[in-house]
């Protein structure tokens, strides 16, 4: 009897994926990254590129609107809290069923075209529901100033229960667990975790081969007495449930929603980091969205007299012109360095840091079995694995 | 007994009559060929075949059922496999995924979402695909991505995808297309092993070699309708082929 | 009635921007086969065109004056750009115009960055899946963008038109309605007129001329061109370049109407996308209809009337004709049936 019906090699990358979440503030710490917002939005980020790949990875359907699930799961976990209790609970499975419902809707329409079709379609409901948030709902999302909580918010079900009220807002929990700190981290890792592995169980199973069929020849899987309409729905809602939830996750650990969170340069960074890791494989996207997370942080952090500082060992006009350059880069000009990395990407690793690493192994395993008898690489072929 | 009955079936595309009334009865269990001159219309008339293209008048019906406004899924799932002019197949995938994706369509309908169980235990599913792989004669580039094969072994790999259906009706555009002339025969070798399991065979071709080594009847289509059709023998040297074939070679 | 005469003449001059934008975008995607998400970020640079000419026009010498004082009691600073020492009155005239002046420097300038465009990133994209090309334009939309930002900050930077142009001309006089009753701004009526003259140069162009006629066969059908054996790729190249200098032109002469920012040309991009696939891809005639009735329809949306009944309908009603048009009538108003429509 096989473990969660999960293969030996799958296990293994399993394993390793549970232990880096759970060390995540162990591994992260020495290189910078050990506190727990940043871990926090590791979690969140790589939840939702997880989403993002079921539909892009796998049936190669370019959605460019995916943010307006993210900001509905905000919207609607925010007033879960608002409406019912500061249990996350209920806000976070909300979130979820509402990206699904949203998806639902706009999926069964944008499906109806393929290639740049659809990503002009999703792009044009994302902008539509950016402008909506911003205009006539406000009532709903609170337009500019985004979406809150109040002192005197109705929390129906907290009121039940009796919870005190405070002169202080609320903060939100978990059963008696904050949502902030490193007890709000190991929450989001969960979720991550168990995303993670329904992603896995999709690469694996029939229906996921069906997707990636998709992909590789629409045509012929038609021709083969498939209707791919439903697959592709069925892949777009599972990946818009899975934005909500990322959504819903993001109120959960900072309870506000704004409409900037749709805007398209949001569903922009999403395919970002998808491709940065490596659309279609399965750990790809979790590491795309970490390491533009991360580097999004320090390069955030840079100024100009940090970087005179790290180009001091230069003459000093030279060190002017050196920081001058990179800062464009880094502060405020870390959106710049996001679309030039996008372009390298593009042009250079379609396949995304996965397939920068198989080839790197395959290199290594090359030289190696021409040198001699091959090395036993075990974890080596766990990654190629996970990466094909 | 007919098995796709071609019922008075019309189609114009502006200002040009692309079939004219034609009428083709297929009978079950036999290779069926389509021939004529390019444009006389055999690739409208398959296209009607499969849900692609709306005849403007007529019916085609397939074992008693109308295929006319069925999407191509439903007329697959109906038990009619096409192979295409250019090979389609799952070229991002291996040649065992190739041929399980059309063996779970049989199994698992048009649409199921199947997404708990593993590929990897799908044994009755996989035993199958390599079977048909093996039929063909591909079972040792079973993990080799689909993509990388040659022409003739492409079109090989399609007749495995299609014939793991177990269709009641196969549709053949020119099997042999762009082809060498070894891989030619193979292609007609193994068709022939095809029609021996009683599997019906419609075949749109021109290259004269393939069809009478394979046709055990023959219609002849010229601008748009059938002009003549019967056995192989009635066909060779008919006046009205030639004809059709305007001064072309002795068939 | 005079209400919605006004409307349509404000939907015009949107419009007219959107054609142009759209014009180049089908243009490219017709011929070269390449979705350009970067098409929006050239308009934008055009537009910073006109505000790098103007800056350099206005450039500026101080003196101080000891005869007047200020308020405070020190020596009154005198700023004269230099153009106005070197040559009087012309030079006042030069920086008064210096949004037309503009598309002197801006035709060379987007010609070259075409060009460039075309032979270092788009050339290597052809063959590549719509995906792909669909990510790198927008990673360089991106990258463009923030070092626009980055050189001329975040907030928009006005630029006035010229003198005589700043008023409004009374229209309705001209056909019957009372006085001001219509009013149109002088600059708006310059922009429509040249975006005619472009919008007829450009088709000219490839209605008369033999290259033109290349272009149009290539949208029609690409592989047989190529097999003709004409030389495609250095066509190409000015194509791209064409419809780069529309886009910047379009861009300069629009900077009055709308003061530029770093993100305008993302802004006009997804808009003129949906023109496109409004009006049919690959088809020039129909970006350029549909990119007028697009803006006045916007226009028609954002009346008060119209927003009490449909709350939000100005938001969103581009969007939402792109949606039923790609449902309903998949080819676009203009399309040819069968042409791209997966």
């Amino acid at each position: 009897m096989k473990w969660l019906n999960i293969d030996k090699s799958d296990r293994l990358l399993l394993i390793v994926f549970v232990l880096a979440v759970l060390l995540g503030p162990v591994i992260m710490t020495p290189i910078g990254g050990g506190y727990p917002d940043l871990l926090q939005k590791f979690a969140i980020f790589g939840v939702f590129a997880i989403g993002f790949n079921i539909l892009f990875g796998l049936t190669g359907y370019l959605s460019f609107g995916h943010a307006a699930f993210l900001g509905i799961g905000s919207y609607t976990a925010v007033w879960a809290f608002k409406l019912l209790t500061m249990n996350v609970v209920p806000a976070i499975i909300l979130a979820t069923v509402m990206g699904g419902v949203f998806a639902l809707a706009i999926g069964f329409v944008a499906l109806r075209r393929s290639g740049i079709y659809f990503s002009i379609l999703t792009l044009a409901f994302a902008q539509m529901s950016y402008n909506l948030a911003y205009s006539v709902l406000t009532p709903i999302t609170n337009g500019e100033t985004g979406l809150q909580l109040r002192q005197h918010d109705a929390r129906v079900i907290d009121g039940l229960f009796g919870v005190e009220r405070t002169d202080a807002l609320p903060t939100t929990e978990l059963f008696g667990l904050s949502m902030s700190g490193w007890s709000g981290y190991y929450v989001c890792g969960v979720v991550l975790i168990i995303t993670f592995f329904i992603s896995l169980r999709i690469f694996r199973s029939p229906f996921g081969m069906m997707l990636r069929a998709i992909k590789s020849n629409q045509n012929r899987l038609s021709y083969t007495g498939v209707n791919t309409r439903p697959y592709t729905l069925a892949a777009f809602v599972i990946s818009g449930m899975i934005a909500g939830l990322a959504g819903g996750l993001m109120a959960a650990t900072d309870p506000l929603a704004g409409a900037e969170r749709m805007q398209w340069t949001a569903s922009g960074e999403i395919v970002l980091m998808t491709i940065l890791g490596g659309a279609g494989t399965l750990v790809g996207p979790v590491i795309g969205a970490g390491v533009i997370k991360y580097f999004e942080n320090i390069f955030s952090a840079f100024n100009h007299d940090i970087l005179l500082n790290v180009f001091s060992f230069l003459p000093e006009a030279l060190q002017q012109a050196a920081a001058t350059f990179f800062g464009l880069f880094v502060g405020e000009g870390w959106h710049l360095t996001l679309g030039a990395l996008f372009m390298l990407i593009v042009i250079f690793l379609p396949g995304g840091l996965m397939e920068g690493v198989n080839r790197i192994l395959n290199m290594i395993r090359r030289r190696s079995s021409s040198s001699g008898p091959p090395a036993p690489a075990p974890a080596a072929d766990a990654s190629v694995k996970a990466g094909e | 007994m007919s098995i796709l009955s071609v019922k008075n079936v019309n189609k114009r595309f502006a200002g040009l009559q692309a079939l004219d009334e034609v009428n083709i009865e297929v009978e079950a269990g036999i290779v069926h060929a389509i021939i004529g001159p390019n444009g006389a219309g055999k690739s409208t008339l398959l296209n009607c075949f499969v849900g692609r293209l709306m005849p403007d008048t007529g019916s085609v019906t397939f074992n008693g059922i109308s295929l006319l406004g069925k999407s191509p899924h439903e007329i697959n799932q109906a038990g009619v496999s096409r192979v295409f002019q250019t090979p389609e197949i799952f070229g991002d995938l291996n040649l065992l995924e190739n041929v399980m994706i059309p063996t779970f369509a049989r199994r698992d309908g048009a649409f199921k979402i199947n997404a708990w169980s593993a590929v990897s235990d799908e044994n009755d599913i996989e035993a199958q695909a390599l079977s048909s792989l093996e039929d063909v004669g591909l079972i040792d580039s079973a993990r080799v991505t689909a993509s990388q094969l040659s022409r003739g072994d492409k079109r090989r790999l399609e007749l495995a995808m299609c014939l793991v259906q177990q269709p009641k009706l196969l549709l053949l555009d020119e099997p042999t297309a762009g082809m060498a002339r070894a891989d030619t025969n193979n292609t007609i070798d193994l068709l022939k092993t095809i029609a021996e399991k009683d599997i019906t065979m419609i075949i749109i071709e021109h290259d004269m070699h393939v069809v009478f080594s394979l046709a055990e009847r023959i219609s002849v289509l010229a601008q748009g309708t059938v002009i003549v059709e019967g056995l192989p023998d009635e066909i060779k040297g008919h006046p009205k082929v030639q004809e059709a074939y305007l001064g072309g070679a002795k068939l | 009635m005079d209400a919605l005469v006004l409307q349509i003449l404000n939907g015009l001059d949107k419009g007219a921007a959107y054609a142009l934008i759209a014009l180049g975008l089908t243009l490219v995607f017709g011929t070269l086969g390449v979705v350009n998400f970067a098409h929006g970020a050239l308009f934008m640079l055009g537009a910073f065109c006109a505000v790098s000419v103007k800056a350099l026009l206005t450039l500026e010498h101080v003196a101080l004056d000891p005869e007047k004082l200020t308020a405070w009691g020190t020596p009154m600073e005198i700023r004269t750009p230099y153009i106005e020492s070197w040559f009087g009155d012309f030079g006042a005239t030069l920086i008064d115009y210096s949004v037309p002046v503009s598309i002197l420097l801006a035709i060379p300038v987007m010609l070259i960055l075409g060009i460039i465009m075309e032979r270092g990133l788009i050339r290597h994209f052809y063959k590549r899946p719509h995906a792909d090309q669909i990510l790198v334009t927008f990673g360089l939309a991106i990258v463009v963008q923030e070092i626009v930002k980055a050189q001329f900050g975040a907030n928009p930077i006005p630029q006035p038109a010229p003198d005589i142009f700043a008023g409004s001309a009374d229209i309705g006089l001209l056909i019957g309605f009372a006085e001001n009753a219509i009013v149109y701004p002088w600059w708006r009526i310059i922009y429509l007129i040249f975006s005619a003259a472009i919008l007829g140069a450009v088709f000219a162009f490839l209605k008369y001329t033999t290259f033109g006629m290349v272009v149009r066969a290539g949208m029609a059908d690409r592989e047989t061109v190529g097999l003709l054996g004409i030389d495609i790729d250095r066509r190409f190249t000015i194509v791209f370049g064409l419809a780069t200098v529309v886009a910047g032109v379009a861009g300069v002469m629009y900077t009055p109407i709308l003061s530029p920012d770093y993100h305008m040309g993302m802004d006009f991009l997804v808009l003129s996308f949906v023109v496109v696939v409004v009006g049919g891809m690959g088809s020039l005639g129909g970006a350029v209809a549909a990119g007028f009735l697009l803006g006045i329809l916007q226009s028609f949306a954002s009346m008060n009337e119209v927003n009490s009944i449909l709350p939000g309908i100005d938001q969103i009603i581009i969007y939402l004709i792109a949606v039923v048009v790609l449902l309903v009538r998949p080819r676009g108003l203009m399309g040819r049936k069968g042409v791209m429509e997966d």
